[in-house]
C-alpha cells in the first residue's frame, strides 16, 4: 500500500474535524428541547416556607394531610415528608432538650406525665428546608435529585438508584427511602400544587396558620412583610445550606 | 520516501480502534443519558413535569365555597373563619370533581379533640379542654356549632 504523508495528514485532519463536529451536533441532539410548562414560568418563583412556632398546636394535621396528599406510607416506620417534634426544655439544662415525635405526630401528642415546674414545651414542625445550596443534591451521583429553577429540591424517581447518599447528607433528616420503590423520597413542597396556584397540603390543613407557603420572588407575597416584622431564623444556619424554611420563635435548643 | 511509511498499517489499526471506541462511547452515552438531561442543570428536565403530574387530593377552599357559600358567611365572625374547610373535612378533591362522592364522615368528638385537647406546649390563644372533665360521652356538636363554635 502506498500512501503519501500529505494524504495521511489530510485524512487524519478530516477525521479529527469531522468527529469533533459530529460530537457537537450529537450533543445538540441529546439535549433535546426543554419541556415547557404552560402558564407557569419556573424562573418567576422562588419557593420557601414560613413556620410560626408560636402558632403550632401540635395537632398533627399537617402530617396527616401530607401523607394523604402524597401517598406516603403510613404503615412503615420512618416515612415522613413532614413531621412535628415536641421539645421539652428544662430550665437547668437548656442545651439538652427532650425531643419526641411519636409516629411523626401523625396522631398528635400524648400528655406529658409530669410536666414539672418551669418546663418549657413547644412544637416544631419539620420538613425539607428546600436549601438553595443543598447538600443532598451535591452528593447525588446520577443527577436524580436537584434544585429546580424555582427553588424546590425534588427527586427524579425514574433516575434514583436508591444509594442513600442523600439520606445521609441531609443535615435535617428530611429524606427517607420509599419502601415500595426503593428510591429516595422527600417533601416536594407539593410541587404539583404550588405550580397550579394552590398552597401545599400541610398549609391547607394547618388550622392555625402556623405554616405559610412563601414565594420569595413575588413582591406581593405577605412573606416579605412577615420577614420584616418578625425575628426569624433557619435551622442550622452554620452549615450555609441556604435553607428556605423560616422559623418564627425558634428556640436555641432546636436542632 | 515511500519506505518511510511502509508500516502505516499500524497507525490505521490504532485509528480504527480509537474510532470504534469513540463510537461505542457515543452510543452508550445516547442510550444511558435521557435526551432532556442537562437542559436546566445536572438533572432530567422532564422530572419537573413528572413531579407536577401527581394527582391533587386537597382541592383548596375556593371550590368548596363556590357551592357552600352560606357556611363561609356563617363563620365570618367566628374563630374558625381562618380554618380551611379541608383542615376538618379532609381531602375533598374527589368530591369537587364528582358531587356524588361524599366527603369523609367526621367523628363529632375525636375530630374536635385533635386540636382542643389540653396539652402542655399549646399556645395560650388555643381554647383547650380536658376531655375527661368535659362531658366525656357527649358529641361536641350537641352544644357547639362547628362552623360557629360560639353559638
Amino acid at each position: 500500500m502506498d500512501q503519501h504523508r500529505r494524504d495521511f495528514l489530510s485524512q487524519a485532519g478530516q477525521f479529527i474535524v469531522l468527529t469533533g463536529a459530529a460530537s457537537l451536533a450529537w450533543d445538540a441532539v441529546l439535549a433535546g428541547a426543554p419541556q415547557e410548562a404552560p402558564n407557569y414560568v419556573t424562573t418567576d418563583h422562588w419557593w420557601g416556607m414560613i413556620i410560626d412556632i408560636e402558632k403550632c398546636i401540635g395537632c398533627g394535621n399537617c402530617v396527616r394531610a401530607c401523607k394523604a396528599e402524597n401517598d406516603v406510607p403510613t404503615d412503615e416506620p420512618g416515612c415522613y415528608r413532614t413531621w412535628v417534634e415536641r421539645y421539652q426544655v428544662r430550665p437547668d439544662d437548656p442545651d439538652h432538650p427532650i425531643v419526641d415525635s411519636p409516629d411523626g405526630a401523625y396522631d398528635g401528642f400524648p400528655a406529658i406525665d409530669q410536666p414539672g415546674d418551669g418546663l418549657k414545651v413547644f412544637f416544631v414542625p419539620k420538613l425539607c428546608n428546600h436549601c438553595a445550596h443543598s447538600p443532598c443534591v451535591q452528593v447525588c451521583p446520577v443527577g436524580a435529585t436537584f434544585e429546580s429553577p424555582d427553588g424546590v429540591v425534588l427527586v427524579d424517581k425514574d433516575r434514583c438508584l436508591g444509594c442513600r447518599y442523600c439520606v445521609q447528607a441531609c443535615p435535617y433528616g428530611c429524606r427517607f427511602i420509599d419502601p415500595r420503590t426503593h428510591t429516595a423520597d422527600k417533601c416536594t413542597l407539593c410541587y404539583h400544587r404550588i405550580t397550579k396556584g394552590l398552597t401545599t397540603a400541610c398549609c391547607e390543613a394547618c388550622p392555625t396558620g402556623a405554616r405559610q407557603l412563601a414565594d420569595l420572588k413575588n413582591p406581593d407575597d405577605p412573606v416579605h412583610e412577615f420577614l420584616r416584622t418578625h425575628k426569624v431564623h433557619v435551622l442550622k444556619p452554620e452549615l450555609a445550606t441556604g435553607a428556605k424554611a423560616y422559623y418564627n420563635g425558634l428556640d436555641g435548643s432546636v436542632r | 520516501m515511500s519506505s518511510r511509511f511502509q508500516h502505516h498499517g499500524h497507525v490505521v489499526r490504532v485509528a480504527v480502534l480509537f474510532a470504534a471506541g469513540f463510537l461505542t462511547f457515543l452510543v452508550a452515552r445516547a442510550w444511558l443519558i435521557p435526551a432532556d438531561f442537562g437542559v436546566y442543570g445536572f438533572y432530567r428536565a422532564g422530572a419537573l413535569d413528572a413531579v407536577r403530574a401527581q394527582p391533587i387530593k386537597y382541592a383548596g377552599q375556593t371550590p368548596c365555597l363556590d357551592c357552600h357559600a352560606e357556611v363561609d358567611e356563617l363563620r365570618q365572625t367566628e374563630r374558625h373563619r381562618n380554618v380551611s374547610c379541608e383542615a376538618c373535612h379532609g381531602p375533598s378533591a374527589a368530591h369537587v370533581e364528582d358531587f356524588s362522592i361524599a366527603p369523609a364522615t367526621l367523628d363529632p368528638r375525636a375530630l374536635c379533640l385533635r386540636c382542643h385537647t389540653a396539652l402542655a406546649g399549646k399556645p395560650d390563644f388555643m381554647p383547650q379542654i380536658v376531655p375527661a372533665d368535659h362531658f366525656e360521652d357527649a358529641a361536641c356538636t350537641e352544644c357547639h356549632a362547628p362552623h360557629a363554635p360560639k353559638q
